[in-house]
C-alpha cells in the first residue's frame, strides 16, 4: 500500500473578479513509503498547488488526498514542510532553538530535545553554530536549519517545495548531495518539489513529470534506476537526464506561450 | 584583534562624539544668538537659563513639577499600552473582531488628545485623572494600530511551519505570533511615548497644579522667562533621554526581535 495516494484532486483558484483558473485537475499520483519522489514541472504548473494541498494548507476542490489510510485535512505532524525561503525560521529563537522548536511544542524536556535537536544539527552540517540567530546565517545554512527542524520533529514524510531554488548554483549542488546522503541515512518518504530536470535526476526515485497548467496533471513518471552516489558525468544519468527532458520540453514551450512572455 | 585605552576611547568617541558636537553646537549658536543677534531679556542665553535652572533644582522646585508630569506620563503610557497590545493582537487575529473595532479606532484617532482635554478635565477634574486619561488616549491608539499592523504582516510560512510541526492554535499565537510582533508593539510604544509628552505639556497648560506645563503657564503669566525656558530645556531632555532608553531597550532586549526574518 502506498504512503500517500492523490485521487482524481481538483484545484480550482478563483480570482477576485470571479474567474476560475483550474491549477490542477484529475491528479492522481501514488507515492510509497521510504521512496524519494521528485514532481518536476514547469513554472506555474501547480507543483507547489500540489504540495501545499499535502501538507494540508489548502483543501482540494475535489478529489481525495490519502495518507497512511485516511484522507489528510488539515496540518499534521506527520508531514514536515520544508519551505523555498527563508521567512518560516523564527527569527527570534537561535539555530537549536528553531531546530527543537516541534519537540518543544510536544513538551519534550528541555535536555532531551536538546540533545536531539543537536543531533540533527550535526546531520546537516551545523553543530558548531546552534547558537546563531538566523539572521547571522547565510542562505544555504538557513535551508539547513530547516531540514534540521523537519527532521528532528520525525516526521512519516518530507515535503520539500524547491529548498534550494533560492541559493547559488555552487551551494545548491552541495546541498543536493548532502540531502541524498541524509535520505540515505534516515530512509523518511520525501516529496521534493523542483523545476530543475537536473537536480530530480540527481535526487529522485521516482520523477514525476507535470503538464503545463491549466489544468496540470502528471504527464508519466520516470523511474531513476541509478543507485549510490549519482555522478552528472555518468551516461546513465545523461540518458535519464535526455530522457525527462524530452518530456518536459512541449510543456516549458506550453507554459511559455500561454504566459505570453519569453 | 587587541584593543588598548586607545582602542576603548575611539569607540566611546564613535558612538557619542557627534552627540557631544552636536550638543554643544546647539547651545553655543542658542547662546551667540541670544547675546548678540536678539539680545532681549525675552530671549535668554543658556548661561542664564542653566543657572536658574541649577537654583530650581536646588529648592526642588524643578524636580517636584519633573516627577508630576513624568508619574503621568509613565502611569498612562503603561496603562495604555497594557490595554493596546490585547486589543491589538486581537484586531490583527481574528477578523470579526477588526470589524468589530475599527469604526472605535479609526474614529478616536483622529481626534487629538490636545482635543480631549476639554471633556477630560469636566469628566475627572483637573487632578491626575484627567491627566492619565489623556495618556492613554494618545497610547492606546498607536500601540493598537502597530501591534495588529505587526499580526498581520507575520509571513504565512511561520504559522504553516508551525502548523506542521504539531504546534497547537494557543502555540501558534504564544510561541510565533506574539515574539513575531514584539518589535511593532515597541515601535507603537516608542511613538505613544513621544506624543504622551506633547499631551502632558498641554494638559498641564490649561489644568493642572505642578508639572513642567503648569510651570511654563506661571512663567507666562508672571513674565518669568528664564523658566519658561528652563521647563523647556527640562522638557526637550527628558524626551531624548526617554527615547534612547526606548532605543536601547529594543536593542538590547528585542534586537534579535528583528524584523527582518
Amino acid at each position: 500500500m502506498p504512503l500517500v495516494s492523490f485521487h482524481d484532486v481538483e484545484k480550482t483558484y478563483r480570482s477576485l473578479q470571479g474567474v476560475d483558473y483550474p491549477a490542477v485537475e484529475h491528479f492522481s499520483v501514488e507515492i510509497e513509503v521510504g521512496e524519494f519522489f521528485c514532481l518536476l514541472g514547469p513554472s506555474g504548473c501547480g507543483k507547489t498547488t500540489v504540495l501545499k494541498m499535502l501538507a494540508g494548507f489548502e483543501a482540494p476542490t475535489a478529489g481525495q488526498i490519502v495518507m497512511d489510510g485516511r484522507p489528510v485535512t488539515g496540518a499534521s505532524r506527520d508531514r514536515g514542510v520544508v519551505f523555498q525561503g527563508d521567512d518560516s525560521l523564527y527569527g527570534w529563537l537561535t539555530a537549536v532553538e528553531n531546530v527543537e522548536f516541534g519537540l518543544r511544542m510536544r513538551h519534550v524536556r528541555k535536555a532531551e530535545r536538546r540533545e536531539r535537536a543537536m543531533h540533527y544539527l550535526e546531520l546537516v552540517g551545523l553543530m558548531s553554530q546552534e547558537r546563531k540567530y538566523p539572521a547571522e546565517l547565510s542562505g544555504g545554512m538557513k535551508q539547513r536549519i530547516q531540514i534540521a527542524r523537519v527532521l528532528a520533529n520525525e516526521p512519516k514524510m518530507l515535503l520539500m517545495d524547491e529548498p534550494f531554488a533560492a541559493l547559488d548554483a555552487q551551494t545548491r549542488s552541495l546541498m543536493q548531495i548532502e540531502l541524498a546522503n541524509i535520505w540515505q541515512t534516515t530512509r523518511t518518504t520525501v516529496l521534493f518539489i523542483t523545476h530543475d530536470i537536473d537536480e530530480a535526476v540527481t535526487l529522485g526515485k521516482r520523477i514525476g513529470v507535470m503538464r503545463a497548467g491549466p489544468r496540470s496533471q502528471v504527464k508519466g513518471v520516470v523511474e531513476v534506476a541509478l543507485h549510490g552516489a549519482r555522478s552528472r558525468t555518468d551516461d546513465v544519468f545523461l540518458q535519464y537526464y535526455k530522457h525527462v527532458y524530452e518530456m518536459i520540453r512541449d510543456e516549458v514551450a506550453k507554459s511559455i506561450a500561454r504566459a505570453g512572455a519569453p | 584583534m587587541i584593543r588598548g585605552a586607545g582602542g576603548a576611547a575611539r569607540r566611546v568617541w564613535s558612538v557619542y562624539g557627534g552627540y557631544a558636537i552636536g550638543f554643544v553646537s546647539l547651545f553655543l549658536i542658542w547662546q551667540l544668538a541670544s547675546l548678540y543677534v536678539v539680545s532681549s531679556v525675552l530671549f535668554p542665553p543658556p548661561t542664564v537659563v542653566f543657572s536658574k535652572g541649577l537654583r530650581l533644582v536646588r529648592n526642588g522646585v524643578l524636580l517636584e513639577h519633573l516627577a508630576a508630569s513624568l508619574q503621568r506620563i509613565l502611569a498612562g503610557f503603561i496603562a495604555g499600552s497594557l490595554l493596546g497590545i490585547p486589543i491589538g493582537l486581537a484586531m490583527g487575529s481574528f477578523r470579526p473582531v477588526r470589524k468589530l473595532l475599527e469604526p472605535y479606532t479609526e474614529f478616536l484617532r483622529f481626534i487629538p488628545s490636545v482635543a480631549m482635554i476639554t471633556v477630560a478635565v469636566i469628566w475627572f477634574g483637573i487632578g491626575e485623572g484627567s491627566k492619565i486619561f489623556l495618556i492613554i488616549y494618545t497610547t492606546i491608539f498607536i500601540v493598537i494600530l502597530n501591534t495588529a499592523a505587526g499580526v498581520s504582516a507575520i509571513a504565512p510560512n511561520k504559522i504553516r511551519a508551525a502548523q506542521s510541526l504539531g504546534a497547537t492554535r494557543a502555540q501558534i499565537f504564544w510561541h510565533v505570533a506574539l515574539p513575531a510582533t514584539v518589535p511593532y508593539i515597541l515601535t507603537g510604544m516608542r511613538l505613544a511615548m513621544a506624543n504622551s509628552f506633547t499631551t502632558i505639556v498641554a494638559a498641564e497648560l490649561i489644568a493642572a497644579n505642578d508639572g513642567l506645563g503648569k510651570m511654563l503657564w506661571d512663567g507666562r503669566l508672571f513674565m518669568l522667562v528664564d523658566e519658561i525656558f528652563v521647563s523647556l530645556v527640562t522638557l526637550g531632555l527628558l524626551g531624548f533621554v526617554v527615547d534612547r532608553m526606548f532605543r536601547w531597550s529594543i536593542y538590547t532586549f528585542a534586537g534579535k526581535y528583528s524584523p527582518a526574518t
